[in-house]
């Protein structure tokens, strides 16, 4: 069961955000999940994100496919309007609804499979179409809710719980996004919550397509020895190419000391990510040298993870759609129906 | 038949060669002849090389059905000429290019055989293979405009609206038709026995093609989201709701579109923006033939499953498969109603013609939003692409939309707690609310089991609970949804049904079988659930025919199912080769059974 609902019960010496709502206010059902699931670490990093961003929850559409992953849309938010959809297809909803209803802010949650399979097809054109949403891909190698079927994300020679080896090539959700021209890439781990929540922040603030590829080991079915989607693998080879920080607009924004270099985005909102390259020549608004980066560390096998790239510059699916800020929703009637007068004239053009 | 103003003809050419606009100027220049007139354009699915026909109908009593026979073919296609010649009724004319000899096994007795050298005409006064090819066709419209009597100051004032920009292409245009005339007028006996003289039974009435219709219908009812993925014959509907957005709802201070268009990658992703869109509270649509309604299976029983709302408009074509794109049929009726997987029923709306279909289209935005649930308008390629004569298209300013139950702010603020799907109203239609419109009011949509409160479930009555309240809005929908159109005369024993765009051949048939001392009642459904008026037409008569465009009696399936009208009873009169029915398929059929049935 997804919805065995929390009590709600609240700890009075709860912090409360500038809008008088506490990190529990964030939170939604009961999780259902097998317990140390990587997904779950995820959700808690989407409701501290959001508590800390002052989200209103009811202004928030959550979009999702089908999987374990998909599920956890009912885990957060729960004052937030979710929609679960049909296996790898929420790129297309989340399209819609966004086309529709612009003013509200979407975060989608998938899984690898529900993307990079079913789904890639929705995935890619989402980017291509750069809607502005946030796409949290918790990537674990493995069909979860299937129990145990490889992904097209898993490794080649990674072993199925049953030991059998995979030898198919594997579609880096990463690399994917940066060739297709996504404007905001990121890779993370579920269990860096540190790493993981301002880049979620910076997700939500970018306009645009934001995906974020979250390593989120499957205890059930791939987090054993000879997975390179565990726990254990992920912490020895991750390897952070920039460390991430989100200051909202609203925030006064301050520097904190570093004799590290610190390059500033400043994102469409008036927001901004500071991001502090750990590998000293790392540059992540050129996409070739991320592109680069990532295949350098694939090739050690290591993971890159951090805001990989990031272009504030780029035009969203409402640009190229030229729609006005007033959500289409909200347009009278009045002001779409050319009426009576338009009609007769315009039957003189069909005689 | 074969009368003044009352004839048909047709001309085969070839595909890509620019005879569509000649045909059109010939069409339309009947119609500001104050003459009815109707043009059926029979296409290959592909772009050049292929043989093509455009039928035109000319009929003083207003039938637009397919002719069942025609008196004139213009030959221009030597590929075709075999069968061309073919087709022309006994005492009838054919045309041929005569720049080259006509094979003398082709000749035809019976039939008259005119030829005038359009070829070598087009060589001796135009430069340039281009304009000698494209002028061919002005050629034989102006030979054409001498055989039948079309009135030249009308052609003339046509040219002029169409180039008056473009004193060139005017100029040559105007040579072309003159060419053709005078040709015709000094060689042949003009006009021919069954011709043209004006009349005064258009004026009120336009020429346009379903596809169209549905468009302004999508723009009036005020629909902002569009979204889908090309296939013929349903691409031009929503390039004409572009045209037509671009014309009206684009502001010319900011340049801001009203409106939303996406092409999709494929018509899945096409099905999802719109439900997506009908969710966050759009009016939204999308455009597709029978392979896209395959692909969209899936979401169309999500749709229905959690009542949101969509609209879809599906253009039939010749199926299965990739079928015969440019060939018109009925044959979605079943995939429509019941589509996707598990128990699920549709409500389904089955113009007759575009201009019916102009006003379906709009009531499917407020029935889709009514019962929040997937609505299907139901065209055909006949429908959709070729022109039809309608009358004018009008609008009540009055008309707002039907947005359904929708619970807003102030109304959250009234109720204790608000559960997506509790039947209040006991009619099967449970209030939503849009994203956004705050948390007392947000929800959860799943297209897994899930209870009235829109809970996640597995526990069976709930299960139940919510499939039987979509059961009872269904049932609930049958009672509202556009009644048949009903034509009786006096004591009629026998009962014609149909649907669509069979309408026009199946009322001209009942005339033609009251000529022949068989005088029959038509009821032509127009939605699906069908309403009791339905099963009391069939009780009423001895006999029934069910008329429909495809081999396996789709519609007399459903009344079966949904009605329990015995099979047995109702027989069928089954048209799919794919070209528009005539009213003699329809009159042969009843005839032939009629006599089967021991009196
Ligand atoms: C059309 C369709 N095919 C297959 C399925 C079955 N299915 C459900 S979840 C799933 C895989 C989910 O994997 P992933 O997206 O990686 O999520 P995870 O469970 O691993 O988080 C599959 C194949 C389905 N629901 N729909
Ligand atoms: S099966 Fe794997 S992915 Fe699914 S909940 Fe369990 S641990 Fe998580």
């Amino acid at each position: 069961m997804t919805s065995i609902a929390k009590p709600p019960v609240r700890h009075p010496s709860s912090r409360t955000n500038g809008l008088g709502l506490t990190l529990r206010d964030y939170e939604g059902a009961m999780s259902t999940l097998c317990a140390g699931c990587g997904h779950d670490s995820v959700t808690a990093a989407v409701v501290q994100a959001g508590w800390e961003l002052e989200l209103e929850p009811h202004r928030i559409g959550k979009m999702s496919g089908i999987g374990c992953s998909s599920k956890t849309t009912a885990y957060f938010m729960k004052q937030s309007h979710g929609f679960n959809s049909v296996h790898g297809r929420m790129p297309s909803v989340t399209s819609g609804a966004a086309a529709a209803n612009r003013s509200l802010t979407y975060i989608g949650v998938s899984g690898d499979g529900d993307s990079l399979s079913i789904g890639l097809g929705q995935l890619s054109h989402a980017i291509r179409r750069n809607v502005n949403m946030l796409y949290l891909l918790e990537n674990n190698g493995v069909y979860g809710l299937t129990k145990g079927q490889f992904s097209a994300s898993a490794d080649v020679g990674s072993k199925s719980k049953k030991g059998e080896a995979n030898e198919q090539t594997p579609i880096d959700p990463v690399l994917l996004a940066l060739t297709l021209g996504a404007t905001f890439v990121a890779r993370s781990f579920s269990g860096d919550k540190k790493q993981l929540v301002p880049i979620i922040k910076a997700g939500i603030a970018h306009k645009g397509f934001a995906i974020i590829d979250i390593i989120s080991p499957c205890v059930s079915f791939n987090d054993h020895e000879g997975s390179t989607k565990s726990y254990a693998f992920t912490r020895e080879h991750e390897v952070e190419a920039v460390h991430t920080d989100f200051v909202p607009l609203q925030r006064e924004i301050t520097v904190p000391e570093t004799d590290e270099e610190v390059r500033t985005v400043t994102l469409h909102d008036g927001g901004m990510v500071r991001l502090r390259a750990t590998a000293s020549d790392y540059n992540p608004t050129n996409r070739e040298s991320a592109y680069a980066h990532v295949r350098a560390c694939q090739t050690r096998g290591e993971i890159a993870t951090g805001l990989l790239f990031v272009d504030e510059n780029g035009r969203d699916m409402h640009d190229y759609l030229r729609t006005p800020a007033t959500p289409l929703v909200d347009l009278p009637f009045e002001s779409l129906c050319p009426g009576k007068a338009a009609l007769d004239s315009l039957m003189e053009r069909y005689r | 038949m074969n009368g003044v103003n009352d004839f048909s003809f047709k001309i085969g050419t070839v595909n890509g060669t620019g005879s569509a606009s000649a045909n059109g100027l010939l069409m339309q220049a009947i119609f500001r002849m104050g003459i009815p007139v109707t043009g059926k354009n029979i296409f290959p699915s592909n772009i050049q090389g292929l043989p093509t026909w455009y039928e035109i109908r000319v009929s003083k009593d207003g039938y637009t059905a397919r002719p069942s026979e025609v008196d004139l073919v213009v030959a221009l296609n030597p590929s075709t000429y075999a069968k061309d010649v073919a087709t022309v009724r006994p005492g009838g004319f054919l045309l041929y290019d005569s720049s080259w000899p006509l094979d003398p096994d082709l000749v035809r007795e019976g039939i008259t055989i005119m030829g005038i050298p359009f070829g070598r005409i087009c060589v001796e006064n135009f430069q340039g293979d281009r304009d000698r090819t494209l002028l061919r066709n002005i050629v034989y419209a102006g030979s054409l405009a001498a055989l039948l009597n079309i009135d030249m100051d009308v052609v003339s004032g046509m040219l002029s609206e169409k180039y008056g920009k473009k004193p060139k292409l005017l100029e040559s245009n105007h040579k072309a038709i003159q060419l053709g005339y005078e040709y015709a007028k000094a060689n042949f006996q003009c006009p021919l026995p069954f011709h043209l003289e004006k009349m005064d039974a258009t004026s009120d009435s336009i020429l346009i093609d379903g596809n169209t219709a549905c468009a302004l219908g999508a723009v009036f009812a005020g629909a902002t989201v569009g979204a889908w993925y090309p296939i013929t014959p349903a691409t031009a509907l929503m390039e004409q709701f572009k045209a037509f957005c671009e014309k009206y709802r684009v502001d010319k201070a900011t340049g801001e579109h009203k409106f939303a268009i996406l092409q999709a990658e494929d018509e899945l992703a096409a099905a999802g923006i719109i439900i997506g869109a009908g969710w966050a509270g759009a009016r939204a649509f999308t455009n597709t033939s029978g392979p896209g309604i395959s692909l969209m299976q899936e979401f169309i029983g999500l749709a229905y499953y959690t009542d949101i709302p969509a609209v879809f408009f599906d253009i039939q074509r010749c199926g299965p498969a990739t079928g015969m794109p440019t060939r018109t049929q009925q044959a979605d009726l079943l995939s429509l109603a019941y589509a996707s997987h598990g128990d699920t029923k549709h409500l389904v709306l089955f113009p007759a013609n575009p201009g019916e279909a102009f006003e379906l289209a709009v009531q499917s935005f407020d029935l889709s939003e009514r019962f929040q649930t997937p609505v299907f308008v139901a065209t055909d390629l006949d429908i959709g692409m070729n022109d039809w004569m309608v009358k004018r298209l009008s609008w009540d300013d009055s008309y707002r939309p039907d947005r359904g139950k929708v619970l807003h702010k102030e109304d959250l603020d009234k109720i204790q707690k608000f559960s997506r799907y509790l039947d209040v109203d006991g009619d099967g239609i449970a209030a939503r609310t849009l994203p956004g419109v705050g948390g007392k009011g947000a929800y959860f949509v799943r297209g897994s089991g899930h209870d009235k409160h829109a809970a996640y479930t597995e526990d069976s009555d709930a299960y139940q609970e919510l499939v039987d309240r979509l059961k009872r809005k269904f049932e609930h929908a049958a009672t509202v949804m556009p009644k048949p159109v009903f034509t009786l005369q006096p004591g009629a024993e026998v009962g014609l049904v149909t649907i669509g765009g069979c309408d026009a051949a199946v009322r001209e048939a009942a005339d033609r079988l009251r000529d022949q001392g068989v005088t029959v009642d038509v009821m032509r459904i127009r939605a699906f659930p069908f309403g009791s008026e339905v099963r009391e037409f069939f009780d009423a008569h001895d006999r029934n025919f069910v008329i429909e465009q495809n081999r396996d009696a789709q519609l007399r399936a459903l009344l079966a199912v949904e009605l329990g009208i015995p099979r047995d009873s109702m027989t069928s009169i089954l048209d799919y080769g794919g070209m528009p029915l005539t009213a003699k398929v329809v009159v042969d059929g009843v005839l032939r059974h009629l006599a089967q049935v021991p009196a």
